[in-house]
């Protein structure tokens, strides 16, 4: 059903999943100072922010049934939007079932962090409907600021504080790079919508104008900031590692998912017809951010840092399905993103669950021997983490998701043969340290007087289990998701007629 | 017996059967041995249930696969026994499997094998024994998926999933070094098999990104040119890190050393056969003009000699008597790779016998290397001497199946070397002579270790108190013996079913790849690189 956003109320349909997210959020706002802090009140505000969280998936699911649709206006309505919207809901939903058990763990009651959380889902499901480059930066905005202040919510811990400092100095700067990037492409282009930028951007008058350069590389800056690509990266593994370990969860996953939703529209709406320029940037970014990541990650023997850097390493393999720049790669963007949500996010929960309040509970010696104390939550960490390493069966989806960006980085009309390999290459080394972990958990003996973890709540254990069944379930049978997201992707961006001559791009 | 088991519709079940019964039996031990927490001796006890289930399963599996003996068809080339189900429409992927003689022989092979491998090391692992049989029946499944996969999608996943028990068998029960061991394996392995991904995507796109299966894709395969022979390197790398050919061996003496004794058997026995079946499966039958190009061929014939040489002289120089064992299997999977490149039927045929032999006798001397290892607790040849005076039946086998491997006419181990020379010699004679001194090291190291172990004067007081085999080692290497001598009496009903594939293969590469052996060995002799040869694709 299409829609003419020039309507109030037909706007207001076509935003109805985010106004449910955020407005929610802002009455939940009420309620969580409504009453004493407690931990009982604190929990109360998480099962309300789930409640809606599912109320946010209905009208997703509502609006995606509708088939709605709109060709103009600042706001995208297509599958692909409600696709990458229900990825970030399931991280949403993931990050405050387990956020209550660190919060009973950590002795911390704050129930604003709930809603923190959900406005941080309106500004990522706001990014992900961004059509417009000033909607764009509201949508990071509005998500990264609730970020900065849930890095830093636990006001005891110092680290926290030092990672909420680094986050916002960092965010803030790289926002000022994306917003001057938006300026001179509005110079350049006259416009800051993403389809009138990419008519425009034919021309090679526009394409080729310095401004437009300029600008599209500060955009790309500001992009690379927010995914964490190298050689953008730095702020990652400090601020994940000193958050509280459900956000860094969230930063690694939702926000992520949020902003390479963005990106993709970005490249495939606006930029990336016109531009081989993008292209060859987005290559290098891509081919470093890969080597980076996965080669850092070795060496940690913090499960948050190592899990920081795998999420740099993935944000380069995601990087390569964007190169690819066909609808085929926004699909194994989306499916990419529904497999490392699950399995990364399953892994920060592993990691609350491992917490007992002590800051040794995130080192790996911690984890030794853990198959003999907790067969449970060994066996789903290691699900998690050969899931990361996209092995097949065991690995379950995670095997489905990297082979569906080889494929399409290799179907592309420009073949990214060369990308293909490094991500081969840069997964073997990856096997490194997910491997490591999982060999210190099943072979390295339990020290003698090493308590076993404190048990996890049942919010926690349905957390892991589902993830685990999600996971193993579409790595035997992936098909009805491939056909969701090959199907979304497809219905969303026209396949573009004009496309860089194969070979020309690749160094 | 052909006519009962066309009876009862053998063909149409017997595959998915063989693969679905161990993971059934793996979750029955998972569910039927579960250990009492803080009760030490009940767990003890009831993981004996575990090991009883296993070998029930994995015997089971060995009767169920006899029936593909008889069953086999020995006239045709085509697959037998094919269960085609549908599993990834998008892609075209499909649950395809089927046989031909190639992979007949590795499917009994590994049925064979692995009830030997469990009962020989009936008692080496002593904890943790549920999650270890578990580990063995999925490890069986992912061979079996393996040597039977007809799509190659599923043949990769089958390929990797394969690792994670063995990675787990050697990780958890294996020697002191054996996190090092499974680790350096995992990631060799895996490097291989990710550029063989590649590959298979690559394969799939030629395809149209419709099918997986074996013989569409054969269909489409470049038949020349550098896409051949890119796509022959990935997949060959693969297969040549497992096999090991010489540069790539360096994590078969750490894994084979530190794995417990079945796992070792299974390593040697089985899991290296899976890098020549890649290459008579799919390197070779897919890019036969890659395959026979005149350097390639040369690089893999060169690299096979030197393996055979260089495993030989460091086998020779060992101290440890189980990386002794290991070192022979680098030199003996060197004559399968010489009989593989040599390329004549011949060859190939006794390429594939070596296999077979190769996994009997290289898996009992691993299983005799446990045995004794478990009475005596060392590995070091300089331990023993004398000991056929105090375990005559240990020496009696050891010496059997010693010269088995060693290629003594009337063994196993003679008829496959005998062919690879037979028919290596037809075309590069000069590397069939080098080969040969292989032959005469293997009986140096082999004879030499004999000698010092069981011969020589009782000079270890430890060892003259020495209990000899009990009556369930004796039988596991009856039937051992027995194999040895059969296969070295009469190997002929073993070739008849191997030959029709083979002839296949050698023929459909003689098709794309007309040059005839001769030419290609003076080719090989002025050493010149021409470009691929041209075949009905380009």
């Amino acid at each position: 059903m299409p829609l003419d956003l020039s309507i109030p109320a037909q706007l207001t349909t076509a935003y109805l999943p985010d106004l449910i997210v955020m407005g929610g959020g802002m009455l939940l706002l009420l309620w969580a100072v409504w009453r004493p802090d407690s931990e009982a009140h604190a929990r109360s505000v998480a099962y309300l922010a789930m409640g809606i969280c599912l109320a946010g998936v209905a009208a997703v699911l509502w609006s995606w049934n509708r088939g709605l649709t709109a060709t103009n206006g600042a706001i995208a309505v297509d599958n692909f939007r409600w696709l990458t919207d229900l990825v970030i809901l399931l991280g949403l939903l993931m990050t405050l079932a387990i956020s209550v058990d660190f919060n009973q763990r950590m002795k911390l009651h704050a129930p604003e962090m709930h809603v923190l959380v959900l406005l941080a889902g309106g500004g990522m499901m706001l990014l992900t409907a961004a059509r417009d480059l000033m909607v764009l930066f509201l949508g990071i905005e509005l998500m990264s600021v609730a970020v900065y202040v849930l890095a830093g919510i636990d006001r005891r811990s110092s680290r926290g504080a030092e990672s909420s400092l680094k986050y916002f100095l960092l965010g803030a700067f790289s926002s000022a790079f994306l917003l001057y990037g938006i300026a001179l492409i509005y110079g350049a282009t006259g416009s800051t919508n993403l389809v009138t930028i990419g008519e425009r951007i034919a021309t090679p008058a526009v394409s080729g104008s310095p401004m437009m350069m300029v600008g599209l590389a500060l955009l790309l800056v500001g992009f690379a900031f927010k995914v964490a690509a190298a050689p953008f990266h730095m702020w990652t593994p400090d601020v994940y590692d000193g958050a509280p370990a459900p956000f860094s969860g969230l930063m690694a996953c939702a926000v992520k998912t949020a902003s390479f939703a963005a990106l993709v529209r970005v490249c495939l709406e606006a930029v990336g017809t016109g531009s081989e320029r993008w292209h060859l940037a987005l290559w290098w970014l891509a081919a470093a951010t890969m080597v980076v990541g996965n080669l850092f990650a070795i060496q940690q023997r913090n499960v948050k840092r190592m899990l920081s850097y795998s999420s740099i390493g993935h944000a380069g393999f995601l990087l390569v399905a964007v190169t690819a720049q066909t609808t085929e790669g926004a699909a194994a963007i989306a499916f990419y993103l529904v497999a490392y949500t699950l399995a990364t996010l399953g892994a920060f929960a592993v990691v609350v669950a491992m917490n007992d309040g002590s800051d040794r509970a995130t080192h790996v010696d911690a984890y030794a021997g853990l198959w003999t104390v907790r067969p449970g939550l060994a066996m789903a960490m290691a699900v998690y983490m050969l899931a990361l390493l996209g092995f097949p069966l065991v690995g379950g989806m995670g095997f489905f998701a990297k082979w569906y960006v080889l494929q399409a980085a290799l179907h592309a009309s420009a073949p990214q043969t060369k990308l293909a390999i490094i991500l081969v290459l840069t997964t073997v080394v990856s096997a490194g340290f997910y491997l490591y972990l999982v060999m210190v958990m099943f072979m390295r003996p339990r020290p003698e007087g090493l308590a076993p973890p404190p048990p996890a709540t049942r919010l926690t254990r349905l957390v892991i289990a589902t993830s685990v069944v999600l996971i193993l379930a579409f790595g035997l049978y992936p098909s009805p998701a491939v056909n969701i997201a090959q199907r979304s992707a497809a219905a969303s961006f026209a396949p573009s007629p004009a496309r860089p001559t194969a070979g020309a791009v690749t160094p | 017996m052909r006519d009962l088991l066309t009876a009862m519709h053998y063909g149409s079940w017997i595959l998915p059967v063989l693969l679905l019964l161990p993971v059934v039996g793996a979750v029955a031990i998972w569910i039927a041995a579960k250990p009492a927490p803080h009760e030490d001796d009940r767990e003890y006890r009831e993981s004996f249930i575990a090991r009883d289930i296993a070998i029930g399963v994995l015997v089971l599996e060995l009767v169920l696969s006899l029936g593909l003996w008889w069953a086999f068809d020995t006239e045709t080339a085509a697959w037998q026994f094919v269960v085609d189900l549908p599993w990834l429409a998008d892609w075209g992927a499909r649950f395809t499997v089927g046989i031909d003689g190639i992979s007949l022989m590795m499917v009994l092979l590994t049925t064979v094998l692995m009830p030997i491998a469990v009962l020989g090391g009936w008692t080496s692992v002593r904890h943790k024994l549920r999650t270890y049989y578990a580990l063995f029946l999925l490890l069986e499944a992912g061979i079996l998926g393996t040597f039977l996969a007809l799509d190659l999608l599923l043949f990769y996943v089958m390929w990797e999933i394969m690792l994670i028990p063995i990675y787990f068998i050697i990780g958890i029960y294996g020697g002191e070094r054996r996190i090092y061991a499974s680790i350096k394996f995992f990631l060799y392995t895996l490097f291989g098999s990710l550029l063989m991904l590649v590959g298979v995507i690559v394969l799939w796109r030629y395809t149209g990104g419709t099918s997986f299966a074996f013989d569409d894709v054969m269909r489409v395969a470049p038949k020349g040119g550098p896409a051949a022979l890119w796509l022959f390197g990935a997949f060959s790398i693969a297969f040549a890190i497992k096999v090991p050919i010489f540069p790539f061996h360096t994590w078969l003496p750490d894994a084979h050393v530190e794995a417990p004794t079945a796992g070792s058997v299974i390593l040697a026995g089985v899991l290296l056969k899976m890098g020549t079946y890649g290459f008579l499966r799919f390197s070779i039958p897919l890019f036969p003009a890659a395959a026979m190009h005149p350097t390639v061929r040369t690089v893999m014939l060169a690299l096979a000699v030197i393996g055979i040489i260089y495993g030989a002289l460091v086998a020779l120089v060992q101290t440890d008597i189980k990386k002794l064992v290991a070192y022979s299997s680098v030199s003996h999977l060197g004559f399968v790779m010489l009989g593989i490149f040599a390329f004549t039927p011949e060859s190939v045929q006794g390429a594939q016998m070596v296999t077979i032999s190769h996994g009997i006798s290289s898996g009992a001397l691993f299983l005799l290397v446990g045995m004794i290892y478990e009475r005596t607790h060392t590995r070091l040849i300089s331990a023993y001497g004398g000991i056929a005076r105090t375990v005559p039946m240990f020496s009696a086998a050891l010496a059997l199946v010693a010269m088995s491997s060693i290629g003594l006419p009337g063994t196993n181990g003679f008829v496959g070397e005998f062919l690879v020379l037979i028919g290596t010699y037809k075309v590069f004679p000069f590397l069939a002579a080098t080969a040969s001194v292989g032959v005469v090291l293997g009986a140096a190291y082999l004879l030499w270790a004999l000698q010092r172990i069981i011969f020589n004067p009782l000079d270890n007081p430890e060892n003259a108190t020495l209990s000899d085999l009990n009556r369930r080692e004796l039988g596991v290497m009856g039937v051992i013996a027995v194999l040895i001598i059969w296969l070295g009496v009469m190997p002929e009903p073993l070739l008849r079913r191997t030959a029709s594939a083979t002839k296949r293969l050698v023929d459909r590469v003689q098709a794309v790849s007309p040059v005839p052996v001769s030419a290609a060995a003076t080719a090989l002799a002025r050493d010149t690189v021409t470009s691929p040869i041209p075949g009905p694709g380009r």
